[in-house]
């Protein structure tokens, strides 16, 4: 049987073309590689190769011929030993396949058709979020401990125990960190594992990804988060999309830390909060916590996740103390929200700085009358959905407090969860307290304008409880 | 004229400035000057013919068959591109097969690679099956990465072949950062990092190159200059000059240029390279001179070179012709040997194009999966 040639599409958009030219003629003898034809379409030319080896025995579509059909059969090829003989009829059989070709294209288009149909119907649902158990109750001892000691730990206890951690970022190990998170690691871990880089976030957050993908466990610490713009293909399209585009081959167990949003009277360009961009994409874990003891829990939790994850600290946050459990077992799941203060007239959600701000405004709401539950998120992706809703089901009213900007904001997501998932026992539209829609100003009074404050908390939550 | 072809011999190899790294490779560098010199007054076949007596039949037919492999497979990919069989990007390596082929040839299980886009032949070149690799191309649940990746997102933890990236560029830091960590885990291996000449001027590149020599990484930035990044010559992109392999000299990295149309020169001098990295001595650039014969992708009209360049690369530098040349005229092997070898990969193709469309596609249910590691599954 002789080989046949079709018409091939440039893009899987082209569906007919012009065969141009033939290069070789009948009768001539072809090599895989060598050109045929050249075809066209009103993008682009393009040259037709010989996939297999043997004489060019018969054109069907002479050249000039327009709208010829991709996948038209336009030559034969007799193979080595075939005779010419075996091209008798050929016209006919072209004729004929190009008819069965055409049936057989319409069958398999409405069967394509079909099949996406069904496929639409049956895709599949998402996965249901898998809640995680909360932490187990701590009754034994505490100590109080800032923020910035309780990550220390948290990173020192999990490089302790295993060896493939490593913590890598601008100034982590000498000057022992910019805001002195990484404190004491070099002198216990040595060079090896506490790595100074150059400037270059781009880089060693690329080289980290590369190196989580062979087997490590990297610690990348941000500077601060507004310097990760730099390296934001390597976070989202490296880490986040590996596991995914490899088909489960390759993991990528990586943290990247550090803090992040507004620190004070440090301008635009070092006060941004990346919460909803982080949380817009699958493949990353979202984590910013707010106590220290959930700091510690949370980043003990995010170094032995063996997916990427994003790990927001607050700079004002550093420098507060909380009481942490005394133990080095001490584990916070990611993806659990916490209830910090329970109350049963308005459920205030909020995460980070935002929580000890929220329940300012609860004590002030306290002494109006209102009696105020705060969610602390703790994570943003998974996103603890299930806590918010039974808190609404109890209190009926939502407000969500940020210091990001509103748009396309975490607090516009846990509205249109409202909406979907608890819209019967809402009796008030969802309210966003977050910062002002500008670049963070650097004027006192203008940047306590622009971040939220208690008292904005304290007048979304009257305005849910129409008070 | 022997004054510039004397600079011009010194300007090909950039060596670093690592007083250890130069006393050592100052004997290499010698040699190389003679071998530059020797081959000048021959043509590149010959030059083939003579490094070709020092290696053994069985490598050579290997090579020749491996490269093979990769020519077949591409145009068949190309053809069912074509037939509509293979949908959105598709970047050929027609043309380039000397490169992977020749280079890894110099490495050992302990090594990984990591490429960018235009990356069948790497995967090929590692070993990975062409089933596994078409049936990606088609979308289907035999594919290597389960039909979720496509031609540019492919990866073989066991052939430690790492991707498969599409961002030109990004591969740079990645490589760089798996040969972190082999020189963490105190593993012999190295990382042969691929990118094109268009990937030279993203910053990310010298990035990587900094750290890279900074710390001694165990890596070899190998830079595949096919002339073209996309549609943009390198004479449009590239300040200064058009050679790539010193661009690594600010930063101490040692480099050679090399004819990537030929497979036993790229052999020769990957040797080389990856002997003064796996030394501990840090990274080495080579600039492989090379030629994709395709379009940049399967819709690339050409309009930026001419027929004739292509044809002339065709004609007088293909690595597969010239080695088969060599390999007949030395009477290395028969022809009929030749003819065997083009049998069974006209099989090996002809199968993975049969199991590509035949593997169904990927299971709905699949759409969900691998987004995340269960937590609890790793521990």
């Amino acid at each position: 049987m002789p080989i046949e040639v079709l018409m091939p599409a440039l893009s899987p958009t082209m569906t007919e073309g012009k065969l141009a030219k033939w290069v070789k003629q009948e009768g001539d003898q072809v090599s895989a590689g060598d050109v045929l034809a050249e075809i066209e379409t009103d993008k682009a030319t393009m040259e037709v190769e010989a996939v297999d080896e043997g004489v060019l025995g018969k054109i069907l579509v002479a050249e000039g011929t327009e709208g010829v059909p991709v996948n038209d059969v336009i030559a034969l090829l007799l193979e080595e030993g075939e005779e010419a003989s075996s091209l008798e009829g050929a016209d006919e059989r072209q004729a004929a396949s190009v008819e069965g070709e055409t049936e057989a294209a319409e069958d398999e288009g409405s069967s394509q058709k079909a099949e996406q149909a069904r496929s639409t119907l049956a895709a599949p649902e998402g996965p249901k979020e898998a809640i995680p158990e909360p932490e187990p109750e701590w009754d034994g001892p505490t100590k109080k401990q800032t923020v910035r000691e309780a990550l220390r730990d948290a990173m020192a206890e999990e490089l302790r125990r295993d060896e493939r951690v490593f913590v890598m970022g601008e100034e982590v190990a000498e000057y022992e960190g910019a805001y002195k998170v990484t404190q004491g690691l070099l002198k216990e871990f040595g060079p090896k594992r506490i790595i100074d880089t150059p400037i270059t976030e781009h880089g060693f957050t690329g080289l980290a990804a590369g190196a989580s993908m062979y087997g490590l466990r990297p610690i990348v610490e941000f500077m601060t988060f507004n310097f990760s713009m730099q390296a934001m293909d390597q976070i989202i399209n490296s880490s986040a999309k590996t596991l995914y585009m490899s088909g489960g081959q390759i993991e990528n167990p990586i943290v990247f830390r550090g803090p992040n949003g507004a620190a004070a009277r440090v301008a635009a360009q070092h006060s941004q909060c990346f919460a909803s961009w982080f949380a817009h994409i699958p493949g990353l874990k979202v984590v910013s916590p707010w106590s220290a003891a959930d700091a510690k829990g949370l980043l003990k939790s995010a170094i032995r996740d063996p997916n990427p994850v994003i790990f927001l600290e607050n700079e004002i946050l550093y420098g507060q103390s909380f009481e942490v459990p005394d133990t080095e077992d001490w584990l916070v799941p990611i993806g659990k929200a916490k209830v910090v203060r329970p109350g049963s007239d308005v459920t205030i959600v909020a995460f980070s700085i935002m929580v000890g701000k929220a329940l300012e405004a609860a004590e002030k709401l306290a002494e109006e009358g209102i009696d105020a539950e705060v969610i602390d998120l703790r994570s943003l992706r998974p996103l603890d959905t299930a806590t918010i809703v039974e808190s609404v089901k109890k209190t009926n009213r939502v407000v969500s407090a940020e210091e990001g900007w509103s748009v396309a904001g975490i607090g516009s997501e846990i509205a249109a969860i409202m909406m979907e998932q608890a819209f019967d026992w809402l009796d008030a539209p969802v309210r966003r307290v977050t910062g002002a829609d500008v670049p963070l100003p650097y004027a006192a009074n203008l940047e306590k304008l622009a971040l939220p404050q208690p008292d904005d908390i304290v007048e979304a939550a009257r305005d849910v409880c129409y008070r | 004229m022997a004054t510039k072809s004397g600079q011009e011999r010194s300007r090909k190899r950039s060596d670093s400035s690592d007083p250890e790294a130069a006393k050592t490779s100052a004997p290499k560098r010698a040699s190389s000057k003679q071998s530059k010199s020797s081959t000048r007054s021959k043509s590149p076949t010959a030059r083939q013919g003579d490094l070709a007596k020092g290696v053994d039949k069985e490598l050579l037919l290997k090579l020749y068959e491996e490269m093979l492999l990769i020519r077949r497979f591409e145009e068949k990919a190309g053809q069912m591109y074509g037939m509509g069989l293979i949908g959105g990007f598709c970047h050929l390596y027609i043309g380039q097969e000397a490169v992977v082929v020749g280079l890894q040839s110099c490495i050992t299980d302990d090594d990984a690679v990591v490429t960018s886009y235009r990356d069948h032949g790497h995967m090929l070149a590692t070993g990975m099956e062409a089933n596994g690799v078409m049936a990606e191309l088609t979308g289907r649940k035999g594919g290597y990465s389960k039909g979720k990746g496509g031609s540019m997102h492919m990866f073989s933890r066991k052939r430690k072949f790492f991707g498969g990236h599409g961002i030109v560029g990004a591969q740079v830091p990645i490589g760089t950062g798996i040969a972190f960590a082999m020189k963490y885990n105190e593993e012999p291996g190295i990382c042969l990092t691929y990118l094109g000449d268009g990937a030279v001027n993203q910053g990310q590149v010298y990035e990587s190159f900094n750290m890279a020599s900074l710390w001694k990484l165990p890596v070899v930035y190998v830079i595949e200059n096919n002339k073209y990044g996309m549609g943009t010559s390198i004479e449009r992109s590239a300040a200064h000059s058009t050679e790539l392999y010193n661009r690594g000299q600010a930063y101490g990295i040692p480099g050679v240029q090399v004819d990537g149309m030929d497979v036993l020169a790229v052999r020769e001098a990957g040797l080389e390279a990856v002997d003064y990295v796996k030394g501990g001595k840090g990274p080495y650039i080579m600039e492989m001179l090379t030629y994709r014969y395709r379009g940049h992708s399967m819709s690339d009209p050409a309009k930026y070179r001419t027929r004739e360049e292509v044809q002339k690369m065709r004609t007088e530098h293909d690595p597969i012709d010239r080695l088969r040349e060599t390999l007949l005229e030395q009477k290395r092997a028969k022809e009929e040997e030749l003819k065997e070898i083009d049998r069974r990969v006209k099989e090996i193709v002809g199968d993975a194009a049969e199991f590509a469309q035949n593997s169904p596609e990927p299971d709905p249910s699949e759409l969900y999966t691998d987004v995340y590691v269960e937590a609890q599954a790793a521990e």
